[in-house]
């Protein structure tokens, strides 16, 4: 959420809607699947003003009309790189230490 | 979604038919066989107009590096006189940072000939992009479906930074939590918009790969003045494997030995909510390289191009922590920081080095871009988060889904290998189970299936008694 709780005509938002509920879902899904509803987010430009919860309908960036619950106004992305895995640390070190040894050991 | 999803999956043979302007019955020839030489070439294009449209695009013509420093790793431990060298094509210089954007230009290039007004594609992967990119330079609109969140509206970092870089060039993008139905999706935005279907196994898609393969063939006839001795693939849907084969054929490179490889993700289910997010791959895996390896007609559209039992030599496996730690050691001995789905190839690659002769030349045939959440450190930081173990020790103790073994010394990176004739056997199975009941295979269709699965007629005529005999 980007702590907006609201959009206006023309905003870019992001709904959310149900495709499936789990009594409609494909035959033959493994049972953690088949109890889920099939939810969609589509992203696009609010065509009236709406709170965070209520329907609204966006028109996206193929210009198709997509009605959905708004879930957030100017959605973002905030995935990282994170902290190096303390498992992978010394790999680098190591590794050319031994390309070294080797190359001394041919003479090289 | 409109009306209910069989009501359209009944209608999927004429939505894909418009969709892609052509019409798959005219190359059936039985309820088993049909012709993959006539489908391949239908769209009329040669290997030339496939590289002058992929220049025109920004696409292909990828440097191959050689990996000296990784070469002298593995010289360091194998026996005396073996250690291969080791060569890299970085596809990850292409536009939108992986060889997808090859199999892209050509569908692309198609789809503005022929007049559609946008494309649509089904995946959560590098093709994502590659198609935003392309439809983007070709003034086309754009839908991209992905399987991005489990229920929790959790997605791996991987999948969330491929929705991200598809919305940067412009592309509408369809988020959906996991599930097969999906492709109902894709067949309704199909209907409602009237835009080509970008499918990954297209013939377009397969030819825009063809070049990869050739041009590999062509470097390195200017490098070693010969053809590699092995290319090693990262395999999946088999696009990749059946592209690039093809292409050195193309190019004269008969001897080149095609080894595909996997991560092994055996024993996670592809369609569960809860496995969803115990995958370190999202792509690149045994998930989707066995089941396409055995079935490819599951895919998408009624005849799938890629078919990668075709064109293996081998195909082997390697884990998840294997390719990290390969990963690694890319950026750490080579200055190349790459994403690590495209780097199974390379841990595959490290251990077929040290079994082979120092004569001997083996290219890694893809790089694909690395970023933010499309990183090694990304995706092991997310696995520790939904309760995977990641810990130092043998690789060969990596249980998919629950641990995750980064080796303690290279000497550890190792191919299992997959047997080849289970999986024909697997393939002959599938074939027979999706002809009509009592249907009797004909020698043409023996024929066909000894070809598609790159063995002998004879062979195929005895798994057949074998699977009478069962039966």
């Amino acid at each position: 959420m980007s702590g907006q709780g609201a959009c206006k005509q023309g905003d870019w938002v992001e709904v959310e809607r149900v495709l499936l509920d789990p009594s409609e879902r494909a035959a033959g899904l493994p049972e953690d699947t088949a109890r889920q509803p099939l939810k969609m987010w589509v992203k696009g430009f609010a065509r009236t003003s709406a709170r965070v919860g209520e329907t609204v309908e966006v028109e996206t960036m193929t210009g198709r009309i997509v009605e959905g619950a708004l879930t957030d106004v100017l959605p973002g992305y905030t995935h990282t790189f994170g902290r190096p895995p303390a498992e992978l640390v010394a790999v680098g070190r190591d590794l050319r230490a031994r390309v070294a040894a080797y190359r001394a050991k041919e003479g090289r | 979604m409109g009306g209910s999803s069989a009501d359209v999956l009944a209608r999927r043979g004429e939505i894909m038919k418009a969709a892609l302007g052509f019409d798959y019955a005219v190359f059936e020839r039985s309820p088993i066989a049909f012709d993959y030489e006539g489908l391949m070439a239908s769209h009329g294009l040669t290997i030339d107009d496939v590289r002058a449209i992929q220049r025109a695009a920004g696409v292909g013509g990828t440097p191959i590096i050689e990996l000296r420093n990784l070469t002298d790793l593995v010289r360091s431990y194998a026996e005396p006189g073996f250690g291969a060298r080791i060569f890299v094509k970085d596809e990850a210089a292409n536009l939108a940072g992986s060889f997808k954007d090859r199999r892209a230009s050509v569908s692309i290039h198609v789809a503005k000939e022929r007049g559609y007004e946008g494309v649509i594609a089904a995946t959560s992967g590098n093709y994502g992009a590659a198609v935003a990119s392309q439809a983007a330079r070709a003034g086309l609109k754009c839908i991209i479906v992905q399987e991005a969140f489990d229920s929790r509206h959790v997605g791996q970092p991987e999948i969330i930074e491929k929705s991200r870089l598809c919305e940067a060039f412009g592309a509408e993008v369809v988020q959906l939590t996991v599930g097969p139905e999906l492709f109902v999706v894709m067949l309704e935005l199909l209907e409602e918009t009237g835009y080509f279907a970008a499918s990954l196994y297209s013939p377009f898609g397969i030819a825009g790969i063809e070049t990869l393969g050739f041009e590999i063939a062509e470097q390195m006839r200017e490098l070693t003045g010969a053809p590699p001795t092995h290319v090693v693939i990262t395999h999946a849907g088999g696009g990749n494997t059946t592209g690039t084969a093809r292409g050195l054929r193309k190019a004269g490179a008969h001897e080149t030995k095609v080894v595909s490889a996997s991560v092994d993700l055996t024993g996670l289910h592809m369609a569960s909510d809860t496995d969803f997010n115990r995958k370190s791959f999202t792509t690149g895996h045994t998930g989707f390289g066995v089941p396409f390896a055995t079935w490819p007609d599951r895919a998408d559209v009624p005849r799938n191009a890629a078919r990668a039992l075709r064109y293996m030599d081998r195909y082997v496996t390697v884990s998840q922590g294997e390719v990290f730690y390969a990963t690694e050691a890319l950026a750490k001995l080579e200055g190349l920081e790459r994403g690590p789905s495209g780097n199974t190839a390379l841990a595959a690659a490290i251990a077929l080095a040290r079994e082979l002769p120092r004569d001997a030349t083996v290219v890694v045939q893809e790089t694909e871009y690395t970023g933010a959440g499309k990183h090694h450190w990304s995706q092991l930081a997310f696995a520790r988060e939904n309760g995977i173990e990641v810990r130092i020790g043998d690789p060969a103790d990596n249980v998919p889904g629950t641990s995750i073994v980064i080796p303690e010394r290279p000497e550890q990176i190792a191919v299992r290998e997959i047997d080849l004739d289970r999986l024909r056997r697997s393939y002959v199975r599938n074939a027979l189970e999706h002809a009509p009941e009592g249907y009797e295979p004909t020698p043409e269709d023996v024929a066909f299936l000894a070809e598609d699965s790159h063995t002998t007629p004879a062979a195929v005529e005895r798994v057949i008694e074998e699977l009478r005999a069962q039966a």
